[in-house]
C-alpha cells in the first residue's frame, strides 16, 4: 500500500496466468496496431473533430455501435472459453481454466453481453434511428448524447483493463453478497464491477431521459403518438424503463459498495446486514434490464415485416397497447428471478401467476407480425431471414421461460443449465438477432451504401444453426441436474451433450467470421452496393426520405406529416400524380440551428475512466484530481452560454442540390 | 419575456403552501412527542398528514396542473408514484416473508 | 451578412426560446422523477433495515426531536424563499432575485450544518453508519438527501454568478427554473425522511 500507487504493485498484472496474459497481451497489441495504423494515416485529427467530438446522433451512434461489436469478439471469446472447458472437463480431466479463472470469466461474459455489448448495441440503434424517424434534427440534449457514450467508454475501458491489471470479479454478472463482499471476495474484481457498471450505468440514464424528451418533444407536425412508427413506440417504452429502473441499480451497488469501502452493513453477513434485500433490489431493476433490451428489437421486427412484405403492419394499436402492457407487467414479475429464496408460497404464487400474464401481450404481437406476413409480397433479403429466425427461436425460449414460471418446475430448473439456455434463447433469438437485423436494415442509411448480401446470409445461417446446436443440449443437461457455472463434472451422460455445445459455439463463432468479413468486404465493394436514393428498400418511414448518409441536419424542411407511414404514402401520390410534382416550386429554405461539437463530454468520460481507476485501487490522489476535472469540466460547460450556431440558408440549399444531383444519377 | 402562467406561481399560492405545510409538519410532531394517541392511530395520521403535504407541495410550489404544459409533467409523476408504490410495498412484503421464513429466531 | 440574418429571425429566436426552455424544464422534471425512485429505493432499505440494530442503538435512542424540527422548519423555509426567487425573476427584478437567491443559500447552509452536526455528533458516540444496518441506511438515506442539498447549494452558487454576469435572460431563467424544480423536490423527499425516520422512529 502506498501513497502514489495505492493498491497498486507488480502483482496486479498476471505473469503466471497464461490465458490472462495471451488475452492483455492481444489486446495491447491490437489497440497499439488501430493507434499505430491511425497515426500512420494521419487520421487523429479528423477523428477528434468529426466523430469525437461530435454531438451528431448518427456519429454517435455509429460509435456506440462499433465498440458494442469489438466487445461481442471479448464477450464471445469468453464463451468459447467457457465452452472448452466444459467440453473437456469431464472426470480426471480438469480441463485448461483453474477455478478462480473460469469464475471471472463467465462473470466477465455476462456483464460484457449484457451492459456492454447489447445495451450499447440498443444505444447505437436507437441514436441512428429515432431522430430521423420523427423528422427531428437531433436529440434533446446533444451534448448529453456525446456524454453518455464516453460515460459508456469508461465502463469498457475499467472492463478491459481488468484483465491485465488485476481481475474481475468472480461472483457471477450480477454480484451477489455475501460473496461480492469484502471478506469473500478481497481482490480488486467485484472494485472494477461496480465502478464499471456505475459509470456507464450513469450514461445509460441519461440517454434514457434524452429520448423520452426528444420522443415527447420533438416529433414532427402531424405526427401524433399514435403515427409515430412502431420502433419508436418500443423505443419510448424502453426509454421509460431505462429511468425508473437505472438508479434502482446505482442505489443497489452504491450499497455495496458503502460496504466494501467504508464498512457499512446492508448486505453483510453480520451486524443486521441482509444479502436478501440485494438480490431482490438487484432483480427490481434486472427484470425491466431485460425487456429494456427486447423491446427495441420486437420494434425493429416492427419496422422490417411491413417493408419487406410490402404490406402495413397489422394492427398497429394492438402492437402499441401490447408494448405498453409488457412495459407496466415488467414491474411484476421481479421474483421469479429468485422463487427459491424462500419467500413462500403466496409471494411465489403472485410473481408466478404474473410472469405468465407477461407472454399474453407478446404472444399479440408475435401474431401482429404472422397476419402482416399474410397477403403480403416478402421479399427475403436478410433482415428478413433474421426476422423468421427470430420468430420460431424466440418463441421456443419464450415457452421454456413460462415453464419456469411454475415456481414448482423453477424449484427444480433454477440456476440449472436449462435456465441458461431458456434466457439465451429469448436473449440471442429475440434481442441478438433483431439488433443484427436492424443493423443490416440501417446501415445503407448511415454509411450510403448496402452490406454485402450474400456473406450476411451466411452469417445468419451460422448463426441459427450453431445456436441450436450450441443451447438445446443445455436443455437436456438442465433436465438431467447439470447446475450453471461448473467448470468441471463427473456424471459420464453429460459429456457428449457439452462436446455439442462447444461444436455448436464454433459455428456461431463461424457465423461472427462470416459477419466480420461481410463487413470488410462491403467496405472494400462500397462503391457497387452505394446506396444513391437514400431508400434503399423501398421503405415506409421518414427516415427513408433523406439521402444516404443524411447531412447533419437530417432535414432541410422539417417534415409535416398526415399519416402513419407518411414517406409511403407520398411515394404513391408521386406515382399517381407525377405531373403535380415535375414542376414543383423550388423550396425556401431557412437557417437551421445546431449545436456546436463539444470536447467537455470526452473529457469528463474519459477522467471518469481514470477516477473508477484511482477508487478501484485506492489511489485517492486520483480519484481527488479526476474527480475534480470532472466537477470543474460541468462548471466550464455551465459557464459556456456559446454552444449553438446556425447554417446560412445558402449551405443547405448547396447540400439539398447535391443531393439531389446524386439521385438523378 | 412571454408569461406562461401556468408553471409559475403567484406569491398567494406560495405563502398558502408555506402556511400549509408548517401546520402540516407542527400537527404529526405534536402527535409524536405527546404520545396523544395509540401507536397505531399515530403511525397511520402520521403517513397519511405526510402525503397531503406532498400533495401540498406538489400543487402550491411545484405547481402541478393540469394545462396543456402540465399535463407531462402530471403523467409522469403519477406513473413514477404508480411504480413507486409497486416496488416499495413489493419489495416489503417479499422481505417481510423473507424474513420470516428464512432468518434464523 | 451574419447579424443580418439573425435580426430577422428575432421573433423565431423568442419563440424558438420558450420551446427549448419547456424541453429542458420537461426533461429536468423526467430526471427529478429518476431520484424519486433513488430515494424511494433508500427509503425501501431503510423500512427493511431500520429494526436491524444489531443490539446497539434504535432511532429512540439516538433521534432529538427538536432539533430535526428546527432542520425541518429552516429547509421549508428555503423552499418557501427559493419561490420569492421565482416571482422576483418573472417580474424582471435582478436584485431582489439575488436576495432571495442569498437567503435561500444562507438556509440551505444552516439545514447541512445542522446535519452535519448531528452526524458527527453520532459518529463520536460510537454510533456510526459501521455500527449496525439499521444506522448504515439511516446515515446513507439522510446523508444522500443532505449531498444533494449540498450539490443544490453549490449549484446556487454558479448561477448566483450566472444572473449577475448575464442577467435574467432566456437561458438563466431557464437555469433558476430547473434548480427551483430541485429544490421544492428536496424538501418534499424531507417531509418523508421527517416522517418516516424520525417521526415513526421516535415512537
Amino acid at each position: 500500500m502506498s501513497f502514489l500507487l495505492g493498491k497498486l504493485s507488480w502483482d496486479a498484472i498476471p505473469f503466471n496466468e497464461l490465458p490472462a496474459m495471451l488475452a492483455g497481451v492481444g489486446m495491447i497489441g491490437g489497440a497499439i496496431v488501430v493507434v499505430a495504423l491511425i497515426t500512420y494515416f494521419k487520421l487523429w485529427g479528423y477523428l477528434w473533430k468529426e466523430w469525437f467530438t461530435s454531438v451528431d446522433h448518427k456519429k454517435i451512434g455509429i460509435m456506440y455501435i462499433i465498440v458494442a461489436i469489438i466487445m461481442l469478439l471479448r464477450g464471445f471469446a469468453d464463451a468459447l472459453l467457457m465452452r472448452a472447458q466444459q467440453a473437456m472437463a469431464y472426470g480426471s480431466n480438469h480441463g485448461f481454466l483453474p477455478p478462480h479463472h473460469y469464475d471471472q470469466i463467465f462473470t466477465a461474459h455476462g456483464v460484457i453481453m449484457i451492459f456492454f455489448m447489447a445495451m450499447p448495441f440498443m444505444v447505437g440503434l436507437m441514436n441512428v434511428a429515432i431522430p430521423l424517424q420523427i423528422g427531428a434534427r437531433d436529440v434533446a440534449y446533444p451534448f448529453l448524447n456525446s456524454l453518455s457514450f464516453w460515460l459508456f467508454v469508461a465502463g469498457v475501458i475499467l472492463v478491459m483493463i481488468s484483465l491485465i491489471i488485476g481481475e474481475f470479479g468472480q461472483t457471477g454478472w450480477l454480484a451477489y453478497p455475501p460473496l461480492s463482499e469484502k471478506t469473500y471476495s478481497p481482490g480488486v474484481g467485484v472494485d472494477y464491477y461496480i465502478w464499471a457498471l456505475q459509470i456507464s450505468g450513469l450514461g445509460t440514464l441519461l440517454t434514457g431521459i434524452n429520448f423520452l424528451v426528444t420522443i415527447f418533444k420533438m416529433r414532427c407536425p402531424g405526427m401524433t403518438l399514435m403515427r409515430m412508427p412502431i420502433f419508436v413506440w418500443a423505443s419510448l417504452c424502453t426509454n421509460i424503463l431505462i429511468i425508473i429502473v437505472f438508479p434502482v441499480l446505482t442505489v443497489t451497488l452504491g450499497m455495496l459498495a458503502l460496504d466494501r469501502y467504508l464498512d457499512f452493513h446492508f448486505f453483510s453477513n453480520g451486524f443486521g446486514g441482509n444479502p436478501m434485500m440485494y438480490v431482490n433490489m438487484i432483480w427490481i431493476w434486472g427484470h425491466p434490464e431485460v425487456y429494456i433490451l427486447v423491446l427495441p428489437a420486437f420494434g425493429i421486427y416492427s419496422e422490417i415485416v411491413p417493408t419487406f412484405c410490402k404490406k402495413p403492419l397489422f394492427g398497429y394499436t394492438t402492437m402499441v397497447y401490447a408494448t405498453a402492457c409488457i412495459t407496466v407487467l415488467s414491474f411484476l414479475v421481479w421474483l421469479h428471478h429468485f422463487f427459491t429464496m424462500g419467500s413462500g408460497a403466496n409471494v411465489n404464487s403472485f410473481f408466478g401467476i404474473a410472469t405468465m400474464i407477461i407472454a399474453i401481450p407478446t404472444g399479440v404481437k408475435i401474431f401482429n407480425w404472422l397476419f402482416t406476413m399474410y397477403g403480403g409480397r416478402i421479399t427475403y433479403k436478410s433482415p428478413m431471414y433474421w426476422v423468421i429466425g427470430f420468430m420460431v427461436t424466440f418463441t421456443i425460449g419464450g415457452m421454456t421461460g413460462v415453464l419456469l414460471s411454475v415456481p414448482g418446475a423453477d424449484f427444480l430448473l433454477h440456476n440449472s443449465l436449462f435456465l441458461i439456455a431458456h434466457f439465451h434463447n429469448v436473449i440471442i433469438g429475440g434481442v441478438v438477432f433483431g439488433y443484427i437485423a436492424g443493423l443490416i436494415y440501417w446501415f445503407p442509411k448511415a454509411f450510403g451504401f448496402k452490406l454485402h448480401e450474400k456473406l450476411g446470409v451466411a452469417s445468419f445461417w451460422c448463426w441459427l444453426v450453431g445456436f441450436y446446436i450450441a443451447f438445446m443440449p443445455l436443455y437436456l443437461l438442465g433436465f438431467m441436474g447439470a447446475t450453471r457455472r461448473m467448470n468441471h463434472y463427473d456424471v459420464a451422460a453429460w459429456h457428449p451433450l457439452f462436446i455439442i455445445a462447444a461444436i455448436g459455439s464454433l459455428i456461431i463463432f463461424a457465423g461472427i467470421g462470416f459477419f466480420v468479413l461481410q463487413v470488410i468486404v462491403s467496405i472494400i465493394q462500397r462503391k457497387q452496393n452505394q446506396d444513391l436514393t437514400g431508400d434503399p428498400w423501398d421503405g415506409r418511414t421518414l427516415e427513408w426520405s433523406t439521402s444516404s448518409p443524411p447531412p447533419f441536419y437530417n432535414f432541410a424542411i422539417t417534415p409535416h406529416v398526415n399519416s402513419l407511414e407518411p414517406f409511403w404514402d407520398m411515394k404513391q401520390e408521386h406515382k399517381k400524380h407525377p405531373e403535380k410534382y415535375a414542376n414543383a416550386p423550388k423550396p425556401v429554405y431557412e437557417d437551421i440551428h445546431m449545436p456546436k461539437n463539444t470536447s467537455i463530454g470526452m473529457i469528463i468520460g474519459l477522467s471518469s475512466a481514470l477516477f473508477g481507476f484511482g477508487m478501484i485501487w485506492n489511489i485517492w490522489w486520483l480519484a481527488i484530481l479526476t474527480g475534480a476535472v470532472m466537477f470543474i469540466s460541468v462548471l466550464v460547460r455551465s459557464f459556456d452560454y456559446d454552444i449553438d450556431y446556425y447554417v446560412p440558408a445558402s449551405e443547405v440549399e448547396r447540400i439539398e442540390n447535391e443531393f439531389a444531383q446524386r439521385k438523378l444519377s | 419575456m412571454s408569461k406562461h402562467n401556468s408553471n409559475h406561481g403567484s406569491l398567494k399560492s406560495y405563502i398558502i403552501g408555506f402556511i400549509l405545510s408548517i401546520v402540516l409538519t407542527i400537527i404529526p410532531y405534536m402527535m409524536v412527542v405527546h404520545h396523544s394517541y395509540s401507536i397505531d392511530v399515530i403511525a397511520i395520521s402520521v403517513v397519511v398528514i405526510a402525503v397531503i403535504q406532498l400533495l401540498v407541495q406538489l400543487v402550491f410550489f411545484l405547481h402541478l396542473n393540469t394545462s396543456k404544459d402540465g399535463q407531462d409533467n402530471l403523467m409522469a409523476f403519477v406513473f413514477t408514484f404508480l411504480i413507486i408504490a409497486i416496488i416499495v410495498s413489493g419489495s416489503l412484503w417479499i422481505m417481510y416473508n423473507m424474513n420470516i421464513n428464512m432468518m434464523p429466531h | 451578412m451574419s447579424t443580418q440574418v439573425l435580426h430577422t429571425h428575432d421573433n423565431h429566436h423568442d419563440h424558438h426560446d420558450e420551446e427549448v426552455n419547456k424541453k429542458v424544464t420537461f426533461g429536468f422534471w423526467v430526471y427529478i422523477m429518476s431520484d424519486c425512485i433513488l430515494f424511494s429505493m433508500l427509503f425501501a432499505t431503510y423500512a427493511v433495515l431500520h429494526n436491524n440494530t444489531y443490539g446497539g442503538v434504535s432511532g429512540k435512542d439516538i433521534f432529538e426531536m427538536p432539533y430535526v424540527l428546527i432542520e425541518t422548519f429552516i429547509l421549508l423555509t428555503s423552499s418557501f424563499t427559493y419561490g420569492l426567487v421565482m416571482l422576483s425573476a418573472h417580474a424582471n427584478k435582478k436584485c431582489m432575485t439575488m436576495f432571495w437567491l442569498i437567503v435561500t443559500f444562507l438556509l440551505g447552509v444552516s439545514f447541512v450544518g445542522m446535519e452535519i452536526h448531528e452526524f458527527h455528533h453520532l459518529i463520536m458516540e460510537g454510533h456510526g453508519p459501521n455500527a449496525s444496518a439499521f444506522l448504515s441506511s439511516f446515515f446513507t438515506l439522510v446523508g444522500t438527501h443532505g449531498l444533494h442539498v449540498t450539490l443544490g447549494l453549490i449549484w446556487m452558487v454558479v448561477l448566483m454568478f450566472q444572473v449577475s454576469k448575464h442577467g435574467l435572460m432566456s437561458v438563466t431563467m431557464r437555469k433558476l427554473s430547473c434548480l427551483s424544480l430541485f429544490w421544492h423536490f428536496l424538501d418534499i423527499v424531507w417531509i418523508f425522511v421527517f416522517t418516516i425516520v424520525y417521526l415513526m422512529g421516535a415512537m
